[in-house]
C-alpha cells in the first residue's frame, strides 16, 4: 500500500506541535503514541465509549473518530492539561471528593465531555448532568457519584466564578 | 491504637494519577524497538482447518513475522487447569483446554488462527488481511439441549459426547419433602449472564532482556503471580526469571483472572523468539470473542412447600454452557447450584448440572460468578409460590430466612472452594426489615400502587435476598516495611482493577502503625514486589490480602515498640505510637520517628541479635479456612410504560451485609457498579448468537451497555455481622451489587403489568422491551389473559 503522509501542525494544552504522519491515523493513536499523551484512553475504537475525548477548539470529540490529519490548524485538550500549577481543576477535585472513580479507565474522557458540558451549562439539574454523561460508557461506578461530583463542582465553580 | 481511618470514607490515594492521565494503563508501555501483534481469528464457529497461506503476509513491508500453530513447535500445548473439579462423589469432569492457536479445528469464532507481528499496528492488521485461510465448515453446535441429543455434532470427538461435567449434590431426601408438601411448583428458567467488557480491553506487552535472561510481562491480569508461575513453566524459565506486571488496569470483573489466554501464552515466546518488545492491545471487537463470557443455564427446578409457604424442599436440574474449552473447570456452575441454597432455610436440595460443550466463547466468572442464575431460580420460584399460596412476596420470603442462632449453618454440600457448605454468621430479617421499610414497601402495597392503577401508571415492587459466598481461600501475602524517611510501603500478590486497594490496605496499614494514610504507598499486582499470591476474584481482596496486610502491620507495629522501648529502656507498655513516632505515654516531647527505628533497624555496626531480623518490615499471610458469607435484600419500584414495555427505575435500595467495613465510601462504589451491571444483565445486555454460532451484535453500538439514564440513583443501607473466620471480621462485596437484580427485575414487571393474573410469568433474563413484548404476545395468541 502506499504509504500517504502529510505535515500537520496542531496545539495540545497550548504546546504547538508540527508531525508528519500517516493519512490514516486515528487522533487518539496520533496524541497517544506520537505525541505521548496517554492519558486519553481508548475503550472501543468505534465511537461509542467516549473513553477517549478530548476537546477540538473547546468542543468534546472522539479521538478514535478523527483522523489526526483533520486536527491539522486546531486546538486540542486533553486529560494532561486540566489540572494547574494550582492543583487540580474543580471537576477532578469533586471526582475525587465523591468517589466519582473507580479503575479510572474511562475518566478522562467524562472530565473532556463534562468540562465542555459545565462550560455551557453552569448550573445544571440532576437529569441534564445524566444526560450530558450519557455518551460515556462507566463499567464500575454506576454513574451515581460521577453524577453528584459534577453537580458539586458545578457549584463550586459558580461559587468561585469572578 | 486508635482507629483513625479503618472504617471511615477516607478518600482514595491512587486518585490522583488517574484524574491526571499520569497512571500507567498497558497500552501507556512504551519501549524502545517495541513491535505490535494483531491476531486472525476464525470467523466461525466450528470448521475443519485445510491450509493457511501466510505467504502474502509475510511480503508486507513492515511484517517481522506470521506465526500459525505448527510455527509454535513443542510450545504448542493445551492450557493449564485453573481450577480442579471440586472432591464430589460420582463427579465427571472432561477437560478440553484451550489452546494458544486452532490446529486443525477451529472450535468457536473468534478462536485465534495466526500470529502476524509488525512494525505498528496498522501495518500488522493490514497483513491479517494477507493471510488467506481455507476452512472446512463443520456444523456448530450452539443450543444445549440440541448438544446432548443423540446424533449432536461432537466438539470435541475424541470425547464421544458434549458433556464437559456432571455433577450432583444433595441434601436431605427431596422426594420424601415433595411428598410431604401441600404445594409443589416445576418450571423452567433460562438465564443468561453477558461479557464483562471493561472499558479497557485486554492487552499483553512482552520484553525479553537476553543478557540478563529475563522476562518482564506487562499483562491486565487479576492474578498476576498465576501468570507469573503458568509463563514459566511454559516457556522453561525459572519462576525469578519472569516478571508479571498488572498495572493500572481498567476494570477486571472475572475474565481477566483466565490464563493463560492465547495472547498471554504466546507474546512472550514472541518477544524472546524475535528478542524484541511486542505489544498486543485487544480491540473492542475482538474483545466480543476473545475474552471470556459468562452466559446461559437451562434449569427444570421443582420446589416443594407446606401451605404456609415454608420450603420443605428444591430439586434442580441444569444445563451449563462452558463453551468450546473448560479451563477454569467448574467454578460457575458449582456457584449457581451452591447459591440457589440462598439466605432459607431448605430441609432437602437435589441438584444436578450437566456442563454442556458448545462451539461458543469460552465461559468464565464474570461478576457473580454463576451466583446469579442460582437466585433467579429460588427467588423466581418463591414469587410463584407466594401468588399460588395468596402470601405476600416478602412474607414468603421472611418465613424461610435462616434464624440469627442457627450459625454457623451447614448447607452439607461443597462449594467452589471444596470448602463445605457453611454460611459463617448471618442475622438475616433485619436486614430484609431494614430493605422493606425503606422502600417503603407495606405503604406502597396498600395505598401508592392502588393509586398509580388508578391513574393508569403501570409501577411494580420488588424484593429478592441474596447470599455472596465471599474471600476463599488459599491464602494472599502482604509485606509492610517502614522506610528511612518514617513513609511506609505494603506489597501484595494480587492485582487491582479500581476496587481501592491503594487506599483500604492503608486504612489497615496507618492505624497500626500510627502513620497518615497518605503515608502508605501500596503496591499491587508485581511479582518482583511481591511473589506470592493468587489474584483478585471471588470478593476476596479485601478479605484474604486485607487480613495479610493487617496482620503483617501488627509485627511492624511490635518490632517498632520493641526497638523503642529498648532505646527509651522503657516498658513497651509505657509508649504510645501516633503521628509517625514513638513517644513515651505523658511525656510526648521524648519520642523516635518511625524512619529513625527503621534506620536503627539496619545498623552499620554491632549486631543483629539472633532470632531478630533486619529493618523494621514484615511478611505475613493469610489464609481463611472457608470463604465468608454477606448477605442483602434488594428493592425495587419499577414503572413500565404499559404501550412501548419500556422501564424507569423509581426507587432502588439495597441493604448489606458484608461484615466489618473498611471504607465505607468504597463500599457503596462497589454496590453501585455492581448493580449497573446488574441491571445491564437483567433488561440490556444479551449476546446473541445465530444458529452458526455468530455473536451477532458485537460492538458496544448493539451490545448495550447501561447509561447514566438507564442506572437509577440508590440508595443504600447496611448492617454488620462480622465474619469469624478472619480477624478483621471482613466478608467480600466485590459481586453483591450485581446478583439479585434479575429476579428483582422479572418480579417488578410482573407487578407493574399484573402479569401473573394474565398468565405471564417471566422466567428469563435478559428481558427486554422487545422481549418482554413477545412474551405478553404469545400469551395472547395462545388465547389466555388480555
Amino acid at each position: 500500500m502506499q504509504v500517504d503522509r502529510h505535515e500537520i501542525a496542531l496545539s495540545v494544552n497550548g504546546t504547538s506541535y508540527r508531525r508528519e504522519v500517516e493519512s490514516r491515523m486515528l487522533l487518539s493513536d496520533f496524541l497517544r503514541h506520537e505525541l505521548m499523551l496517554a492519558g486519553t484512553h481508548v475503550g472501543c475504537e468505534h465511537g461509542v465509549c467516549g473513553a477517549c475525548t478530548v476537546l477540538l477548539d473547546g468542543a468534546p470529540v472522539r479521538s478514535c473518530l478523527m483522523f489526526a490529519v483533520q486536527a491539522d490548524g486546531h486546538e486540542l485538550a486533553t486529560i494532561e492539561g486540566l489540572a494547574s500549577q494550582a492543583g487540580l481543576h474543580p471537576i477532578q477535585q469533586a471526582m475525587h471528593d465523591h468517589h466519582g472513580l473507580q479503575c479510572g479507565y474511562c475518566t478522562p474522557g467524562i472530565l473532556m465531555t463534562m468540562t465542555a458540558f459545565l462550560a455551557e451549562n453552569p448550573a445544571p439539574t440532576e437529569a441534564e448532568v445524566r444526560e450530558a454523561l450519557s455518551g460515556n460508557l462507566c463499567r464500575c461506578t454506576g454513574y451515581q457519584n460521577i453524577v453528584d461530583a459534577m453537580l458539586a463542582a458545578a457549584k463550586a465553580m459558580r461559587e468561585s466564578a469572578p | 491504637m486508635t482507629t483513625r481511618f479503618f472504617g471511615a470514607p477516607v478518600k482514595r490515594n491512587e486518585d490522583r494519577k488517574l484524574l491526571t492521565g499520569q497512571a500507567l494503563f498497558i497500552d501507556d508501555v512504551e519501549l524502545p524497538g517495541m513491535l505490535h501483534a494483531a491476531f486472525l481469528r476464525s470467523q466461525v464457529a466450528h470448521a475443519r482447518i485445510k491450509q493457511i497461506d501466510v505467504s502474502a503476509a509475510l511480503q508486507r513491508k513492515g511484517v517481522i513475522a506470521v506465526y500459525t500453530a505448527e510455527d509454535l513447535g513443542a510450545y504448542w500445548q493445551p492450557g493449564p487447569l485453573l481450577v480442579p473439579p471440586p472432591p464430589v462423589p460420582g463427579i465427571v469432569f472432561n477437560l478440553r483446554s484451550h489452546v494458544p492457536l486452532a490446529k486443525d479445528v477451529v472450535r468457536c469464532a473468534g478462536e485465534p488462527l495466526a500470529i502476524v507481528v509488525a512494525e505498528s499496528r496498522y501495518i500488522a492488521e493490514d497483513a491479517l488481511d494477507d493471510i488467506s485461510v481455507d476452512l472446512e465448515m463443520l456444523p456448530a453446535v450452539v443450543d444445549l439441549e440440541k448438544a446432548l441429543e443423540k446424533g449432536a455434532t461432537y466438539v470435541h470427538p475424541g470425547l464421544g459426547t458434549n458433556v464437559a461435567a456432571h455433577v450432583r449434590q444433595s441434601k436431605g431426601d427431596y422426594r420424601s419433602a415433595a411428598a410431604k408438601a401441600h404445594l409443589t411448583l416445576k418450571r423452567r428458567f433460562r438465564y443468561e449472564h453477558g461479557i464483562s467488557s471493561p472499558i479497557e480491553t485486554r492487552g499483553v506487552v512482552a520484553q525479553w532482556d537476553a543478557r540478563a535472561e529475563h522476562l518482564t510481562v506487562w499483562d491486565t491480569t487479576q492474578a498476576p503471580v498465576f501468570v507469573r508461575n503458568g509463563l514459566a513453566a511454559a516457556l522453561g524459565l525459572g519462576e525469578g526469571q519472569v516478571r508479571v506486571i498488572a498495572p493500572f488496569v481498567g476494570g477486571g470483573f472475572g475474565p481477566k483472572i483466565m490464563m493463560l489466554y492465547p495472547e498471554e501464552a504466546t507474546l512472550p515466546w514472541i518477544a524472546m523468539r524475535l528478542n524484541r518488545p511486542v505489544k498486543w492491545i485487544e480491540d473492542r471487537y475482538e474483545h466480543f470473542v476473545a475474552t471470556t463470557h459468562e452466559r446461559g443455564q437451562i434449569h427444570d427446578a421443582e420446589i416443594a412447600l407446606t401451605r404456609d409457604g415454608r420450603i420443605l424442599g428444591v430439586k434442580d436440574v441444569f444445563l451449563h454452557d462452558n463453551g468450546a474449552y473448560n479451563p477454569y473447570g467448574l467454578t460457575v456452575p458449582i456457584n449457581s447450584q451452591c447459591t440457589l441454597l440462598g439466605p432459607y432455610v431448605i430441609p432437602a436440595y437435589d441438584s444436578t448440572f450437566t456442563s454442556v460443550f458448545t462451539n461458543l466463547p469460552i465461559v468464565t466468572p464474570y461478576r457473580g460468578a454463576g451466583r446469579q442464575h442460582g437466585v433467579f431460580v429460588i427467588e423466581r420460584l418463591l414469587d410463584l409460590a407466594a401468588y399460588e399460596l395468596g402470601i405476600d412476596p416478602a412474607e414468603i420470603r421472611r418465613r424461610n430466612l435462616i434464624p440469627k442462632d442457627a450459625f454457623p449453618y451447614k448447607n452439607e454440600i461443597i462449594y467452589q472452594d471444596f470448602a463445605p457448605l457453611e454460611y459463617d454468621s448471618g442475622d438475616y430479617e433485619p436486614v430484609l426489615d431494614k430493605a422493606l421499610e425503606a422502600i417503603g414497601y407495606a405503604d406502597f402495597v396498600s395505598t401508592e400502587q392502588p393509586k398509580l392503577r388508578a391513574q393508569g401508571r403501570a409501577v411494580g415492587i420488588s424484593i429478592a435476598c441474596y447470599v455472596e459466598g465471599t474471600g476463599i481461600g488459599p491464602y494472599e501475602g502482604a509485606k509492610v516495611q517502614v522506610r528511612a524517611n518514617g513513609k511506609v510501603s505494603v506489597a501484595t500478590g494480587i492485582g487491582t482493577q479500581g476496587q481501592g486497594h491503594f487506599t483500604s490496605f492503608a486504612q489497615i496499614v496507618a492505624d497500626q502503625l500510627g502513620v497518615d494514610v497518605t503515608d502508605v504507598d501500596i503496591v499491587t499486582g508485581d511479582t518482583d514486589r511481591f511473589y506470592w499470591g493468587a489474584g483478585t476474584f471471588a470478593s476476596r481482596g479485601a478479605v484474604v490480602a486485607g487480613n495479610a496486610v493487617s496482620e503483617a502491620s501488627q509485627a511492624v507495629r511490635k518490632k517498632a515498640l520493641k526497638l523503642a522501648s529498648d532505646a527509651f529502656e522503657c516498658a513497651e507498655e509505657d509508649l504510645v505510637l501516633a503521628d509517625g513516632k514513638v513517644s513515651i505515654v505523658g511525656i510526648p516531647e521524648k519520642f523516635i520517628r518511625l524512619g529513625e527505628l527503621a534506620q536503627r533497624a539496619n545498623p552499620m555496626r554491632g549486631a543483629v541479635k539472633p532470632g531478630t531480623e533486619p529493618g523494621l518490615e514484615s511478611t505475613q499471610y493469610f489464609g481463611p479456612p472457608s470463604g465468608s458469607t454477606a448477605n442483602g435484600v434488594h428493592a425495587a419500584i419499577i414503572e413500565v410504560d404499559a404501550a412501548t414495555y419500556e422501564l424507569k427505575i423509581l426507587r432502588y435500595v439495597v441493604v448489606h451485609d458484608c461484615g466489618t467495613v473498611i471504607n465505607p465510601m468504597i463500599l457503596e462504589g462497589q454496590i453501585h457498579g455492581g448493580v449497573a451491571q446488574g441491571i445491564g444483565n437483567a433488561f440490556y445486555e444479551k449476546l446473541a448468537f445465530d444458529e452458526q454460532g455468530q455473536l451477532l451484535n458485537a460492538s458496544l453500538a448493539d451490545y448495550l451497555l447501561p447509561t447514566s439514564l438507564e442506572v437509577p440513583r440508590m440508595e443504600l443501607d447496611h448492617t454488620v455481622t462480622p465474619s469469624p473466620l478472619n480477624p478483621l471480621g471482613i466478608k467480600g462485596a466485590g459481586e453483591a451489587g450485581a446478583i439479585p437484580v434479575g429476579p428483582l427485575f422479572a418480579q417488578a414487571i410482573e407487578d407493574a403489568l399484573q402479569l401473573k393474573q394474565r398468565g405471564i410469568e417471566l422466567l428469563e433474563i435478559p428481558l427486554s422491551p422487545s422481549r418482554v413484548f413477545e412474551l405478553v404476545q404469545e400469551r395472547h395468541r395462545e388465547g389466555g389473559g388480555t
